[in-house]
């Protein structure tokens, strides 16, 4: 069968479509680049997503430092990601860069800081 | 007020525009510069937009607003490019004299140029002229985003929004995570104004549905929203009677387009484009106003901050042979959007070297080309398989294909 997807990896935002029998993923056309496949493969076989939240700061020139992970997740592990990203509380200052949380669910991704917070 | 101070060149904005301005001028050799920013920090809109996306054509990875901001604020600091923060501009002179409000007072600088990279705002409510009461809850995509990523407030839970840009989708995708319910992305247009790659990532994964030529007509409730009224439109975008469906929410998000901020530019007597509502400049980014250049979304919105950063590039190579030979090689040969353009910059070119072309279509395009001619001759041509007004396209138009005085035509073929 013909899948139709939207690639989301650039801006671009190629029209690409798939041949998929259910199990394994036949010919892709469409793409302007090699990440379109791979994005199709991906998407046809175990979707998943990066995320970009933000996490409560104590003592800071704002209360939030905004933070999003290191690799994608599996698109049904968002909600659950997200969730026990909330329980997070960080004290200021807080730096940009900074590894918050180490494989978040058990999956190979880190929640990492990427607006810091000044102390207040 | 003392003695005006003297300067290379003054940079009006520590967004992403001025801050690549600022970095490039610096590292051509003209070191004595300031960036003037209203805010509290630099980097502009960046820090609010915490999704991921940005840099990939800069950087070839994908970042996170802040953390593309923060790639240019450490240039900034690594070269000690000063820079003044909470300093409004307010007014900007033909004779090159900059007034800004700041913490120390009114302060004056007599600059060699002038760059303009205010960036641009949101279009409101104001603008749209829905009819219906003006209860609270009714807020731009952007201020939305600021609520949420910078000051830790929830707008709303049942959440309309009204137009599909980039930022409107994006705050759909966000009030979602948030715990909010979005009902829907109303569009007056037959196809959407925002990336299609937004249009899966943010709408279509959560189940958000999006409404093509559909717009709100009614605003309903007294102190806070308690639902709009949405109606189908023509093909002229004018509501159909009969379609209207009421809508019970308590917020409604404006995603509906972003204006260049040119207040200043207009008072130091610039010459603004109808199409682009940013100021006509030549190749070298440079104004009607010679030594007042703009680049960024001040000049024209952009769709990618990697092109706002790329722009300001080119604008500061400009900037620095200006300072140095005290003017530029003359623009005379103008360029004409044709059919199918929305808007071209530059506006003037001099038809002495290659020049970038960097421009919009104004509807959705299958299968098309961007053909640039001077008389019907063809100079270059750029064929496309998919064009929106969404995307913004840049293309090169080599020197010795450039005829003199005659003006250049892009159009879709």
């Amino acid at each position: 069968m013909t899948k139709e997807f939207t690639c989301i990896v650039c801006p671009n935002g190629c029209q690409i479509t798939a041949q998929w029998d259910g199990s394994r993923v036949g010919e892709i056309s469409g793409a302007l680049c090699p990440r379109g496949a791979a994005y199709v493969s991906q998407e046809l076989t175990a979707p998943k997503r990066n995320i970009a939240t933000s996490v409560r700061v104590q003592g800071g020139v704002l209360p939030l430092a905004s933070v999003r992970l290191t690799a994608p997740i599996p698109k049904e592990a968002i909600f659950p990601a997200l969730q026990q990203i909330q329980q997070l509380t960080l004290t200021a200052p807080v730096e940009a860069g900074t590894v918050i949380l180490r494989g978040l669910l058990g999956y190979d991704s880190d929640v990492i800081v990427t607006r810091g917070c000044e102390k207040a | 007020m003392k003695q005006p101070k003297q300067i290379d060149a003054v940079i009006v904005g520590g967004g992403p525009a001025g801050l690549a301005a600022a970095v490039a001028l610096f590292d051509h050799g003209i070191e004595n510069i300031i960036i003037l920013e209203r805010e509290a920090q630099l980097g502009g809109i960046l820090r609010q937009c915490i999704h991921d996306g940005f840099g990939l054509t800069r950087f070839s990875q994908t970042l996170s607003g802040p953390e593309y901001a923060q790639r240019f604020i450490d240039a900034v600091e690594k070269r000690r490019i000063p820079y003044l923060l909470k300093a409004s501009v307010l007014e900007v002179s033909a004779d090159k004299t900059v007034t800004a409000a700041t913490r120390d007072g009114l302060m004056q600088w007599k600059a060699g140029a002038v760059i303009l990279t205010m960036g641009c705002r949101e279009r409101t409510r104001g603008a749209l002229a829905i009819p219906g009461d003006r209860p609270a809850g009714v807020f731009t995509a952007g201020v939305v985003q600021a609520y949420i990523n910078l000051y830790n407030r929830m707008p709303g839970k049942e959440v309309v929004i009204l137009g599909s840009g980039d930022i409107g989708m994006i705050m759909a995708r966000r009030l979602t995570l948030e715990g909010a319910h979005v009902l829907g992305v109303f569009e007056v247009q037959p196809y959407p104004s925002g990336l299609p790659r937004n249009i899966q990532q943010c709408l279509l994964d959560f189940d958000i549905p999006l409404h093509l030529s559909h717009t709100v007509t009614q605003i309903h409730g007294k102190s806070r929203l308690t639902g709009v009224t949405i109606s189908q439109v023509d093909d002229k975008m004018q509501p159909i009677p009969g379609t209207e469906t009421f809508y019970p929410c308590d917020t409604l998000v404006l995603s509906v387009g972003l204006i260049p901020e040119n207040e200043l530019t207009i008072d130091a007597g610039a010459v603004l484009d109808s199409r682009t509502k940013g100021a006509d400049v030549d190749e070298n980014y440079q104004t009607s106003v010679p030594g007042i250049f703009a680049a960024g979304n001040v000049l024209h919105v952009h769709d990618l901050v990697d092109f706002v950063s790329l722009e300001a590039e080119r604008l500061a190579a400009s900037v620095a042979v200006y300072l140095r030979e005290h003017q530029l090689p003359c623009c005379p040969i103008p360029v004409i959007p044709g059919d199918g353009i929305g808007h071209v910059i530059p506006q003037h070119i001099s038809g002495q070297r290659d020049v970038s072309l960097s421009l919009r279509v104004n509807r959705p395009f299958e299968n098309a080309a961007i053909v640039v001619r001077q008389q019907g001759r063809a100079l270059c041509r750029k064929p496309l398989r998919k064009i929106a007004p969404a995307q913004m396209l840049e293309l090169t138009v080599k020197a010795q294909q450039i005829a003199p005085e005659q003006a250049l035509e892009v159009s879709v073929e």
